[in-house]
């Protein structure tokens, strides 16, 4: 007599992939406009990115639903901290209140896979890496879904020197200039699509440097 | 005081039927610092006169901002005012969740009123020594309300409370009809004439004194103190009345000012202004 297994789940994955890459005085964060259910595609023009503050950026990949939530309670809390402190959350500030947020759901998790981007209070890029229940670690670059199995890899073999596999550890930024590393993202993205089915359509490309924040758009496949 | 008798408990009634707690924490409103509300038909601005206890110490907040659609000005007991705007300001921060929407100033206003009424009945609690001048935006306009530790809440085209607000009252009740249709600058000098009448005398410099505005497509900031002594020099060279028209010069409202520190412990709650009752002492002030 085997147990009975749930038949339904209160989770679902919309596929994606989002990638982060740390400079010297800007982050670039990007992440793909397709969500999908299953082998179906439910849009093709799904934003994942939202800018939580000033200079903050997170990229998520997973369950959208619980992506949103986790979007609206970040808001809120920095409005909280807004009308506390007068100013906006620093970029390693809203780090940790991402890492808290995920982990008081530790039991019942945001099925959401996070990538968080902006400029330190020195004005140096900063990426923040996330697992779904919160633990954290500040790198060089990173990313998450169903292409960072494809994306990772190479950016291990392009941007080695800020990666945490190299010993001793160095600083996490990556010396390329804000243009390279917007031409290695499309690269990724472009070789994720290729091979992963819930990765495509559109790429969505986020540059904060201290002039602002800028997007770019390109076409990827849309198979 | 011939009250004593009825007093001591927010429950008890007197045999007029008047409740003297209530009225007595009405009182703590009038003696705070003035604070000033106008509103046309788009903007609505609050000013407040910011009284040091000292010269050694900093000036209170009396002016929060609630959400970018809400902002509220306060007089009496600065203490309870920060509790209601952090009150407020949390409400704005659910409802927005919920609805992904901004909370009508209307709702937020009866919902600070319901909350006020419930510490005129309960014996173990006390009303709120405070005043809240809320000016907000909806879908239908501008709006400005003013709130009393009664629970009663009341809407204005513009108002004053606090300690010499009789003088800004008057100054009003001549101008009010031409606020509906004024201009954003014309609305901020008005606040402006109508705090110095407050002052009685004193001068009215950008340190004695705080401005915000709010408006359709603006969201609520606290003008910074360089714009502020700009505006004052302005009209103080023009003369006594505002212009007519608005002056070309575009308004810079910068992000929100920054407030010192609200740990004024050391200053008493409200500020000592010695004021002579006003002349409404007939009916008991809750019954308007």
């Amino acid at each position: 007599m085997t147990k009975q297994q749930a038949n339904w789940s209160p989770y679902d994955n919309n596929g994606g992939t989002c990638v982060a890459i740390a400079g010297a005085d800007y982050c670039v964060i990007a992440a793909d406009t397709r969500m999908s259910t299953g082998y179906s595609i439910l849009s093709r023009d799904y934003s994942k990115i939202i800018q939580l503050a000033d200079k903050s950026l997170m990229a998520s990949s997973g369950f959208q639903a619980d992506v949103r939530a986790l979007q609206k309670v970040l808001a809120a809390r920095h409005l909280i901290y807004q009308h506390q402190h007068n100013k906006q959350m620093s970029c390693p500030a809203m780090a940790q209140l991402l890492s808290n947020t995920l982990y008081y759901k530790r039991f019942f998790p945001y099925y959401a896979f996070n990538v968080l981007g902006g400029l330190d209070s020195e004005g140096k890029g900063c990426v923040f890496t996330y697992d779904a229940v919160g633990s954290y670690e500040r790198v060089g670059y990173s990313s998450q879904g169903s292409g960072a199995t494809l994306i990772t890899p190479f950016l291990d073999n392009q941007l080695k020197s800020p990666s945490p596999l190299l010993l001793p550890a160095k600083d996490a930024v990556t010396p390329l200039s804000e243009s390279e590393a917007i031409d290695l993202v499309k690269t990724c993205f472009a070789s994720a699509s290729e091979r992963d089915i819930y990765t495509g359509d559109k790429l969505e490309i986020v540059i904060l440097n201290a002039s602002g924040i800028r997007r770019e758009y390109l076409e990827l496949r849309k198979d | 005081m011939f009250r004593n008798q009825y007093d001591t408990d927010v429950t008890t009634w007197s045999p007029a039927g008047r409740l003297f707690q209530v009225e007595y924490a009405m009182e703590a409103v009038k003696q705070g610092s003035a604070a000033i509300g106008l509103r046309s038909k788009t903007h609505v601005v609050l000013a407040c006169v910011n009284k040091a206890s000292s010269e050694l110490s900093s000036h209170q907040k009396k002016i929060f901002k609630v959400d970018d659609h809400i902002g509220v000005a306060i007089a009496g007991l600065t203490a309870d005012g920060r509790v209601l705007s952090r009150y407020m300001r949390n409400e704005c921060i659910n409802y927005s969740y919920t609805y992904e929407s901004p909370l009508p100033v209307g709702r937020l206003v009866v919902q600070l009123a319901d909350k006020a009424q419930v510490c005129t009945q309960r014996s173990w609690k006390r009303p709120y020594g405070v005043g809240l001048l809320i000016g907000g935006l909806d879908e239908s306009g501008a709006h400005l309300y003013y709130n009393c530790p009664s629970g009663n809440y009341f809407e204005y085209q513009a108002f004053a409370i606090g300690s010499r607000s009789q003088a800004a009252k008057t100054y009003l009740e001549r101008k009010f009809e031409t606020f509906v249709d004024s201009s954003r600058e014309n609305l901020i000098k008005d606040a402006l004439f109508a705090l110095r009448e407050t002052l009685q005398g004193e001068k009215l410099t950008s340190s004695n004194c705080t401005i915000a505005v709010l408006g359709i497509g603006e969201a609520f900031s606290t003008l910074d103190q360089e714009t502020v002594q700009r505006l004052i020099n302005e009209f103080e060279v023009v003369g006594e009345d505002p212009p007519a028209e608005a002056s070309a010069a575009p308004d810079q409202s910068d992000g929100a000012e920054p407030g010192p520190a609200a740990a004024a412990a050391a200053a008493a709650a409200d500020d000592d202004d010695q004021e002579t009752p006003a002349a409404d002492q007939g009916a008991a002030p809750m019954d308007i």
